[in-house]
């Protein structure tokens, strides 16, 4: 950014306390000075206090259709997370939401990896290549998922000709309509989603490293291969934790890739606990498990979100 | 290290072309076919060799009005967002304010919190004040995940202003809204163009709020619109993914007109 103003030009000579600490406050300043934090204080309170708190509480209640033609909504107890829990889908949609995470963040953080130390050698044209790379991690996501939806067609899909041509299948694959292949496939499209997010945050980690560290390294033997496993590797690392724990927060939430490209199914091979509580709620008008279900996902995330907090703190305080 | 020779650089870029195309090949795809016609799901040809127009014509036909509301909600977010989220980044930046670690830290964890979890019950909540199916119910909904990253970009770039910058205002008897209207947000507008983009952006490709919060066709945004699609058997990709492109183009654009901006965005989002 370009903001330089030099301070020669904004301070007075007389108008500088000096010597004095910080400078003396009027009476009254603190009041002004919260009235700038205040509307953002009240916006959390309503948009996700009250509605973390109401959720919490509707996992408690009985809350259908007949809750919303009434107004009351009877307490159940501990009868919605039972039922949730107890359910045959909850076993499926945890492991799936485990698969679903683990897959897309090592493909993405691999293939991220790869094109950032790639995009660290200097060539013609490589800074507008890779700002062309983001345009992914730009579009809506239901946009991209509609162009997979169709590249994965079973019949009439680039994928399969494509791989019918070069003989690879003998027939064609039924991506997202085989119980054993759609969650790899929603998986798939999800990494190609995720990673030019993991190219630029593993890219501008890249930069920081001092050079000078690569040319001792070099005087020392260590090129190639060794260079990335004793100095690249340790000195990215703190960068590489915040991109795993941001991953596995962002998928979590992922719900547009799967609604669009298998619906959850088949079979619920691809529901996960985002999918699963969307249709307790929003398809069966089941508030209170729908509610039940996001709650149990809140606390996965706030895990990782406590993780995150304590890794990307470090590199600050050093 | 040895410096590449020019033949390795040459090389390099060739390689970096093959893995931008293969990265991109989706969207050529999604415009490719949005220019190729048929009524029905017969396979794409590689090239749109006879572009035909019948595919836009279909989606201008059906998605004007998701379009326009789409870019209501956007709009109206940024606005929104911006008016609480700049004076708060200020407020966070540079008054030692008791509460401000506490505000941030809650801004922080917000980010992380799923969509699903708030639309869940802001459904129940909307439904209560009528605030179902409207575009200010939609607007309030984005701003969920439009304020914390506009707050945590901009009280980053913030902290970076020297002090003496509003001292001297100050002291010429300037309050502080002036000094905060005529001073920091004059220095501090390409963080605000940059938290307004995302903003945009964002709620532009929302779609977790616009399939909770509305049920009627006449509040419907685009990506709702693409799903509803998606959602039944698809008989023509044409006008699906002609749709796709026109709910594309404000990304596009942006990646051209503005890339500065969204590549200090991109990290920004991560590394406050």
């Amino acid at each position: 950014m370009t903001i330089t103003p030099t301070p020669s030009e904004v301070r007075g000579p007389e108008s500088t306390p000096k010597g004095r600490g910080p400078r003396p406050f009027q009476l009254g300043d603190r009041t002004v000075q919260w009235l700038f934090l205040a509307p953002v204080v009240i916006y959390i309170l309503l948009f996700f206090g009250y509605p973390i708190v109401k959720n919490f509480q509707m996992g408690f209640q009985e809350y259908g259709t007949a809750a919303f033609v009434s107004g009351e909504a009877p307490w159940v107890g501990l009868d919605n997370y039972i039922e949730v829990v107890t359910g045959s889908l909850f076993q499926t949609a945890l492991t799936n939401t485990a698969l679903f995470t683990l897959g897309s963040i090592a493909g993405q953080f691999i293939f991220g990896m790869l094109l950032a130390l790639f995009f660290q050698r200097r060539f013609p044209l490589s800074g507008a290549l890779r700002s062309m790379l983001l345009l992914p991690w730009l579009l809506p996501l239901i946009a991209s998922t509609a162009v997979w939806k169709w590249i994965l067609d079973q019949d009439n899909g680039v994928l399969n000709q494509t791989l019918l041509a070069l003989n690879l299948v003998s027939e064609p694959v039924p991506w997202l309509t085989s119980p054993d292949l759609a969650l790899l496939a929603v998986v798939g499209v999800n990494v190609w989603l995720g990673i030019p997010f993991n190219v630029s945050l593993l890219y501008s980690g890249l930069q920081e490293i001092p050079h000078d560290l690569y040319e001792a390294a070099a005087l020392d033997g260590a090129t190639g291969w060794k260079a990335f496993w004793h100095i690249t590797w340790p000195s990215l690392r703190p960068v590489v934790n915040v991109v795993l724990i941001l991953g596995v927060v962002y998928t979590l939430k992922v719900l547009d890739v799967i609604l669009g490209l298998t619906g959850g199914g088949p079979a619920n091979s691809t529901q996960t606990l985002a999918t699963d509580s969307y249709n307790r709620s929003f398809v069966e008008f089941s508030f209170g498990t729908g509610a039940a279900v996001s709650n149990i996902l809140i606390i996965i995330a706030l895990v990782f979100a406590v993780i995150y907090l304590r890794a990307s703190r470090r590199p600050v305080d050093e | 290290m040895k410096t590449p020779s020019n033949t390795q650089r040459f090389l390099n870029t060739g390689l970096g072309v093959l893995f931008l195309a293969i990265m991109l090949f989706p969207v050529y795809w999604m415009v490719n076919t949005s220019f190729q016609g048929g009524g029905s799901a017969a396979s794409s040809s590689f090239f749109p060799t006879e572009p035909v127009l019948d595919g836009y014509r279909r989606a201008i036909d059906q998605q004007t009005g998701n379009l326009v509301t789409s870019l209501l909600v956007a709009l109206g977010t940024v606005v929104v967002s911006l008016a609480i989220a700049t004076p708060a980044s200020y407020a966070l930046a540079k008054f030692k304010l008791a509460g401000s670690n506490i505000v941030l830290f809650s801004l922080l964890i917000a980010q992380m919190i799923p969509g699903i979890v708030i639309a869940n019950a802001l459904y129940t909540i909307y439904n209560q004040v009528g605030l179902l199916n409207t575009i200010p119910g939609l607007i309030l909904a984005n701003a969920t995940q439009a304020i914390p990253f506009a707050v945590l970009i901009m009280t980053a770039f913030m902290r970076g202003l020297p002090a003496s910058l509003v001292e001297a205002a100050r002291v010429d008897g300037a309050g502080y809204f002036r000094a905060f209207f005529s001073i920091i947000v004059p220095v501090s507008k390409n963080s605000i163009i940059t938290a307004g983009l995302f903003c945009f952006l964002f709620t532009w490709s929302d779609f977790i709020f616009a399939v909770s919060l509305t049920t009627s066709d006449e509040v419907k945004p685009v990506t709702l619109g693409i799903y509803e699609y998606l959602n039944g058997e698809v008989q023509s990709w044409g006008p699906v993914l002609a749709t796709a492109v026109l709910a594309s183009i404000p990304a596009i654009g942006m990646l051209i007109v503005a890339q500065r901006y969204i590549a200090a965005g991109a990290l920004g989002g991560a590394t406050k």
